[in-house]
């Protein structure tokens, strides 16, 4: 009875990258992430390399490239470590030496080195690979025997991240995708940790079938964890007897924050249909206007607009290459990602539907996740809260602790919800070597906190 | 779990029925899960309370007691039945929870082998994770354990998305039908190193595999094993800090005492006037906040690896 899960999804294996696919590359085992979308003309550009991404495309996720300086320029070739070698060149696989060295008699001046640049631009003309490089650079060292067996494999290490970096082809996953964010620009998430976004999704109880609303000022990372259920293609085949779940993205005033994030994924249009928006004005009012059809073309085009502005203020050209946005003013045909002429990214957020408000007002919505990092959280939550139906969880996301303390002592007092916690995740991450296992030297201070709580059922007839 | 049956969703209109599983809400840390039968009763210190006035109540509700003590009825969640769930064996709790299933990247549809099962308190999560059309199979060496497993699936509602086996996974390794076909792979054994292998044959290229243990031996040696077939290979250990909350009515008027605080003589002169707007406000209430007094240590160690794409 094993899941016959069909292989057969349209033309595409998602398991396998295709031209105008996302991708996450990670640069040197995560000392970079980098974001692309795959085509003929996207580059990569590592040190003062620059590298055509052509060669990924029809690549299995996972694959692991090597940059090579190729006789006319540097290229990136497929490798596939032999796991053999691998137990003697990495880290894990050396046993420890029966003499044990240290570094008593080395002398950090500089000297050690006996290759010159010249020397190493000029190996590289005559096509030396990088592996080459490095193994040349270790037998002109002339304090490497004299190194300690770690210290020889870190300074291993680092010549080949240098000369022959390595890049890991993967899926962007909300995982992935928070992680870079954090590291690189962590104030446009927030300081939203991925353990913060992971606890989000857990304590707000969100899964298929859930109606989440979701007030999301960090860029679209929240409103796609939802979505990121939806990640894989071949589900989306049976979106119609799937989950019956949806997203709205709320907003105060008339335009919808920037949710750049979600062209990150490759979702198609099924799911990016279920990603609506609507302002908190349409949420709260007793009745829906007659205009909102109309107007919803003209609402569309400016979100788009609003969405371009600000995406090239906030997004770095060079790591992000998200211009694909600019093509897309319409909505994508169906079968957009069977065809895959082009590199449009399907739209989402399109202005929710009379019947979905209607819908969404009749039975509540069974998740609210707030993530507002600059706002303040009571004023928010005194709001939506009525909207949430019943018994159903909250979870509410500050950088500051502040904020949230008012609004756990207000939903207290107001009796409004229960299982009230104010929770600061701690994460640290450990590298794990023979005889070097210790937690890392660096790790992050904030993660910033989570209140969350349940809804409590209010009989607005009692006083 | 009611969410993952689209018929019986909570909603403002969705009432509690017979033959309902609610959590019985006393306290923070006193809580029961309890099916609701029309005759039954419930009873603790605050009184009797009767399932009949339960019913057709929505979730959410305060329900009084004989006595005119009271509880709340809260829908299930696998966060709540993670509290009140029996405890067969050490469990994960929440924040190793959450993370791993944003780690291991589960999406519905997903495939996930889990071993063992334990109390099944990650496995009621993982369900939520793969519903609706994925699967969790989850494997205990221990019968007994397997069956109250399968019995606390079925009360939760999640039993068709979980399938619980009996089997020595350390001993056996997993069995051949799921060969390459599973998207993530849940270790929570003492020795893992020696699943690792089978695990490796089960998932998916590009799959994730996590392996918890306490021990940080455990930890190199998993690694040691996990470094022929896989990358990515990353440890993590996390915890969550909880903080209180409290109103702080400081009583102001006492800082007007010029013999607490220290004034300078200029400030002191200025003091007569300000003296009657304080009193006009005697008390300025505060909300602090301050980390609980009571921390979790350590529960165990997170190591995630990815397995190699070797063709």
């Amino acid at each position: 009875m094993s899941e016959s899960k069909p292989e057969s999804a349209p033309v595409l294996n998602p398991r396998v990258t295709w031209e105008g696919c996302s991708v996450l590359l990670d640069i040197n085992d995560g000392d970079r992430l980098v974001f692309a979308r795959l085509s003929a003309g996207s580059t990569l550009k590592i040190g003062n390399k620059t590298c055509s991404l052509q060669p990924l495309i029809g690549c299995p996720f996972g694959s692991l490239f090597q940059v090579e300086s190729g006789k006319e320029k540097p290229y990136l070739s497929r490798f596939v470590p032999p796991t053999e070698e691998n137990n003697v060149q990495d880290e894990g696989g050396c046993q420890l030496q029966e003499v044990p060295r240290d570094n008593r008699a080395i002398i950090d001046n500089n000297q050690a080195q006996s290759l010159t640049g010249e020397d190493i631009d000029a190996m590289r003309s005559q096509g030396a690979t990088g592996n080459e490089i490095v193994e040349a650079l270790i037998a002109n060292s002339a304090t490497f025997e004299k190194k300690t067996q770690f210290s020889q494999e870190k300074y291993r290490l680092k010549k080949q991240k240098k000369y022959a970096p390595r890049v890991l082809l993967r899926r962007p996953f909300s995982r992935s995708i928070c992680e870079a964010y954090f590291k690189k620009y962590p104030v446009r998430i927030g300081f939203l940790r991925v353990d913060a976004l992971s606890l989000l999704l857990s304590m707000a109880n969100v899964t298929a079938n859930s109606d989440v609303l979701v007030v999301d000022m960090v860029g679209g990372l929240v409103t796609v964890l939802w979505l990121n259920v939806w990640e894989c293609d071949i589900v989306v085949k049976y979106c119609g007897i799937l989950g019956t779940g949806s997203v709205c993205s709320t907003y105060l005033g008339e335009t919808p924050y920037p949710i750049e994030i979600i062209r990150m994924f490759n979702f198609n249009n099924e799911i990016c249909k279920r990603i609506l928006r609507c302002s908190l004005d349409d949420l709260c009012s007793v009745q829906n206007e007659t205009g909102i059809q109309v107007s919803q073309h003209e609402d569309v085009c400016t979100m788009e607009i609003h969405s371009n502005e600000k995406t090239s203020l906030l997004v770095s050209t060079e790591e992000v290459p998200l211009s694909s946005i600019n093509g897309v003013t319409d909505l994508v045909p169906e079968n957009e990602l069977t065809s895959s002429k082009t590199c449009k990214a399907p739209k989402a957020g399109e202005k929710a539907p009379k019947e979905a408000i209607q819908s969404w007002k009749k039975n509540g919505f069974s998740s609210l996740i707030i993530a507002a990092p600059e706002q303040d959280a009571w004023s928010l939550v005194k709001d939506l809260l009525p909207l949430l139906t019943y018994s159903a969880p909250f979870a509410i996301y500050h950088q500051y602790l502040q904020p949230l303390a008012t609004s756990m002592h207000n939903l207290q007092l107001e009796k409004m919800a229960i299982g009230l916690q104010i929770s600061e995740p701690w994460l640290r991450e450990y590298q794990v070597l023979p005889s070097r296992t210790h937690p890392c030297m660096q790790m992050s201070g904030i993660g910033g906190y989570i209140l969350s709580g349940t809804r409590l059922y209010t009989d607005t007839s009692q006083p | 779990m009611l969410l993952m049956d689209p018929s019986r969703k909570i909603s403002f209109n969705r009432c509690i029925r017979d033959g309902d599983l609610v959590i019985v809400y006393e306290r923070h840390d006193i809580m029961k899960a309890v099916k609701v039968c029309e005759n039954s009763v419930f009873q603790n210190r605050f009184g009797l309370f009767k399932h009949s006035d339960w019913i057709g109540k929505p979730f959410g509700s305060k329900v009084f007691s004989n006595k005119g003590g009271f509880i709340y009825l809260l829908a299930p969640t696998p966060e709540l039945w993670t509290l009140v769930l029996s405890h067969r064996t050490q469990i994960l709790y929440i924040a190793d929870i959450s993370f791993v299933i944003m780690y291991l990247e589960i999406v519905p549809g997903c495939l996930v082998l889990e071993s063992g099962t334990g109390s099944g308190s990650l496995t009621t999560s993982l369900a939520r994770a793969v519903a609706p059309t994925g699967h969790v199979y989850t494997f205990d060496f221990h019968e007994q354990r397997a069956a109250s497993a399968r019995e606390d699936f079925e009360r939760t509602g999640v039993n068709t998305l979980v399938t619980v086996g009996v089997r020595d996974i350390q001993g056996e390794g997993f069995l051949d039908e799921f060969s390459g076909s599973a998207d993530s792979v849940f270790l929570d054994l003492p020795q893992p190193w020696l699943a690792i292998p089978s695990a490796g044959k089960m998932l998916k290229q590009d799959g994730v595999l996590c392996s918890f243990s306490p021990c940080i031996e455990q930890v190199q040696r998993s690694c040691e094993t996990l470094r022929s077939n896989f990358t990515d290979i990353r440890t993590f250990e996390i915890l969550l800090r909880t903080y209180e909350v409290r109103e702080w009515k400081m009583d102001c008027s006492k800082v007007d005492d010029g013999g607490s605080v220290a004034c300078p003589p200029g400030k002191r002169r200025r003091q007569p006037s300000s003296e009657g707007s304080v009193r006009d406000n005697p008390s300025c209430a505060a909300v602090m906040a301050r980390a609980s007094a009571e921390a979790r240590g350590h529960t165990g160690y997170l190591t995630f690896a990815r397995l190699k794409c070797m063709s």
